[in-house]
């Protein structure tokens, strides 16, 4: 359906008379606003997930948004959606109980690199080995924005933050090549410029079963952008625009971030690949278990318990 | 000697530095962020000759702290509410191994709901993991408790945790006397432990052991522990003597002929003292007990000072949920039984941060006051209307403070 120029003034002048966002309908308006900082990347990765999620055929009402605790975790509170604001680090496990309970979900979950990969670094590789059907969206700004910006499990070596003033001694994970490994069916990575290929990259997750990843490179201006000369948030977002390579071919151990201004990031669609889902390696099992069992009863003798419960009493 | 105004946080900072810890392994939480973000400051400036380590959670904080303490290193760590509870496991662990790991933890509710705002049941709910427990009133008692608990705990070869309210202390600025290096050295010489991992004398450590075993374990553990309030005695006048302020067990305030004492710990204790100087001023007979050390429960100190009054008051800033404030039911188990045991009553205030202001105090003594023996188990004190109905008290949307969890 094309759209006019004139259309889209139309609805902008709309949205500008009635005070209404675009997103409105699927934001929690009575807790705006919110607590994100100007120049913060997390609002864009929401925008994102609210526009694929207008998108996709999946009921609105089956989605679900589980959110660890950090800045990013505060996702969960905000959007007008069935949600869930865990504790640190368990957002995937809180969501994998949720996904295994009720398979007619589409669980997301949305959490921060801290979250994620450092308390909660154990849970996310067990998910993508076990391919729960989940969507995990990270917004990784290389640091606990939360907690006043210490350096995390994807802080760049040499990165300063409050507890490495002098510059981090540890390398930082390369998110896309560790999900990937870990075992997860979509992987991909984009920044908070990358508006409309991040959008559809959530979609495609939204489409896929199993454990899919989406890393989302995000200015954190107040606790990383500031001391690691990368600016406010809109200089970051500059830079993304100068230093970005798409390349959906990539080689995943080549791609890690040094978050350095003569660096590149490379982003992309990088994993798309088929691997039967938990639930359904699970019904096999059942299936295959139920008939050895058959074919034993056809074969052998009852049981004693069969025999006992054929008799209507207790074994 | 040097007076500086810090923060109950930094106040933990230094204590830590003139301790001269060695291993500082640490995640980070609000309220505790600024304890850890000195000492890394400390440590890069070459001010703190320490290794510092940021692990990936609090559990793995205490493991590294474990592991540092086991080859005989002073080791050290922070944290608070969650991350407390998440170190479960390793608490039990560090006191079972006769690890003397000194932490800092900071008061702060639990979740959920969220808050980041004090309240006591984080490091209550670790009482029987067997760590000594100092509960602190002001920063320079942070700063000289810090310094105090490493001797303590080198001697008896326990774990000792100090405790702190969340902003009351750890965002609050004091003056502190910031005792000199020197003289710190005197006091605190280098840990010597009995047994270490040691490659020239080597030892295994963690071993299964049978039940012809394990029981002796346990029991020497809780020798240890009354040992401990010896030793925490000992220390305390030590340190008085050296640096010109003692400390006990527990803080009388004009117990000796009071008709009521109210019994509290932390700062809700400064609170407690403005309150019953007016009162006393009045010819009030009120007195006030504050309790300083938690575990070993000071049980001799507390019938020493409170067989005799009439009427104890405790205030607590925690609960066992389905039970009573923590300090009440461990109060009255010190007290149940013995001679001129006087009628306990027990206040649940502040839960969550919410004030205890002198106005709360003066309540719970009108209360007190005006009846020989409490009424009910437990006194809710403040509760807003709605809740008494059975209802939450509010549904939290008034919050637009930005609130870091
Ligand atoms: C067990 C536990 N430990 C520590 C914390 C404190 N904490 C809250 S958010 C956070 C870090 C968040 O970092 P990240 O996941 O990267 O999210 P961001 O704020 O950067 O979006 C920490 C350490 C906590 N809430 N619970
Ligand atoms: S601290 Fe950083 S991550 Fe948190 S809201 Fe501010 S800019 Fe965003
Ligand atoms: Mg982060």
């Amino acid at each position: 359906m094309a759209v006019s120029v004139r259309q889209v003034e139309d609805e902008a002048l709309h949205v500008i008379k009635t005070d209404r966002h675009p997103e409105d309908e699927i934001l929690r308006k009575d807790r705006l606003p919110h607590i994100w900082c100007p120049g913060c990347g997390i609002g864009v990765a929401v925008t994102a997930y609210i526009e694929a999620l207008k998108r996709s055929d999946i009921p609105r009402e089956q989605h679900v948004v589980v959110s660890g605790i950090g800045c990013t975790g505060r996702v969960a509170g905000y959007v007008n959606l069935d949600s869930y604001h865990t504790t640190h680090g368990r957002a995937i496990p809180f969501a994998t109980g949720l996904a295994i309970a009720n398979p007619e979900l589409e669980v997301t979950v949305f959490s921060g690199d801290g979250d994620l990969f450092a308390i909660g670094g154990n849970h996310i590789i067990h998910a993508a080995r076990r391919n729960v059907d989940l969507n995990v969206i990270c917004v990784n700004n290389f640091n606990y924005g939360m907690t006043g910006g210490q350096f995390g499990p994807t802080t760049p070596e040499e990165a300063k933050t409050t507890t490495t003033p002098y510059g981090n001694v540890e390398d930082g994970f390369n998110l896309p090549y560790l999900a990937a490994a870990s075992g997860a069916v979509y992987v991909a990575r984009w920044t908070s410029l990358h508006f409309r290929p991040l959008r559809d990259a959530i979609l495609r997750a939204f489409q896929k079963r199993g454990l899919t990843f989406i890393e989302v490179v995000s200015p954190c201006p107040t606790s990383f952008g500031r001391p690691n000369e990368l600016g406010e948030g809109l200089d970051e977002m500059e830079w993304y625009r100068l230093s970005c390579v798409i390349d959906h071919d990539a080689d995943l151990r080549e791609i890690g971030l040094s978050m350095r201004k003569d660096s590149h990031i490379v982003v992309g669609n990088f994993v798309d690949v088929e691997r039967p889902e938990f639930l359904e390696r699970y019904e096999r099992v059942i299936q295959r278990a139920q008939g050895q069992r058959s074919a034993a009863q056809e074969v052998g003798p009852e049981s004693k318990r069969d025999q006992a419960q054929a008799q209507g009493g207790a074994a | 000697m040097a007076k500086k105004v810090l923060m109950g946080n930094h106040a933990v900072s230094y204590g830590a530095r003139l301790s001269r810890v060695e291993v500082i392994a640490a995640y980070p939480i609000t309220p505790q962020t600024q304890v850890v973000e000195e000492l890394a400051e400390m440590c890069a400036w070459g001010d703190l000759n320490a290794k510092f380590i940021k692990v990936e959670s609090e559990h793995s904080a205490m493991a590294a702290c474990i592991g540092a303490s086991a080859t005989g290193a002073r080791a050290f760590t922070a944290t608070s509410s969650q991350g407390l509870l998440l170190m479960h496991e390793m608490l039990h662990w560090a006191a079972g191994a006769r690890l003397p790991i000194v932490m800092a933890n900071i008061n702060r509710a639990l979740a959920p709901p969220w808050s980041i705002w004090s309240e006591q049941t984080d490091s209550l709910a670790q009482r029987d993991t067997g760590w000594l427990q100092f509960y602190c009133e002001s920063n320079q008692e942070v700063l000289d408790t810090t310094i105090q608990a490493f001797k303590i705990s080198e001697r008896v070869l326990l774990p000792a945790m100090i405790i702190l309210d969340a902003f009351f202390l750890s965002h609050t600025y004091e003056p502190v006397e910031v005792p000199a290096q020197e003289a710190v050295d005197e006091f605190l010489p280098p840990y010597k432990p009995p047994l270490k991992l040691d490659v020239d004398d080597p030892h295994a450590f963690g071993a299964l052991v049978g039940p012809d075993g394990y029981y002796e374990f346990r029991y020497n553990i809780q020798k240890a522990f009354e040992e401990a309030q010896r030793a925490i005695i000992e220390v305390g006048e030590e340190f008085g003597e050296r640096f010109g302020r003692a400390y006990g067990l527990v803080e009388p305030f004009y117990v000796d002929d009071a008709e009521v004492v109210l019994v509290t710990s932390s700062t809700i204790t400064s609170t407690a003292r403005a309150v019953i100087k007016e009162r006393r001023a009045r010819g009030e007979r009120v007195g006030l007990l504050k309790i300083r050390v938690f575990r070993p429960f000071p049980f001799e100190a507390v019938r020493e000072m409170l067989l005799g009054v009439p009427k104890v008051a405790v205030i607590d800033r925690n609960l066992s949920l389905g039970h009573h404030g923590i300090f009440h039911a461990e109060l009255k188990s010190a007290l149940y039984g013995q001679r001129n045991a006087p009628a306990v009553f027990g206040f649940v205030a502040g839960l969550g941060g919410r004030d205890v202001t002198p106005r709360t105090i003066h309540q719970i003594l009108d209360i007190v006051g005006s009846q020989e023996e409490p009424d009910r188990d437990v006194y809710w004190i403040g509760l807003k209307a709605k809740a008494e109905e059975g209802q939450p008290a509010g549904n939290g949307r008034k919050q637009r403070q930005r609130v870091k969890a």
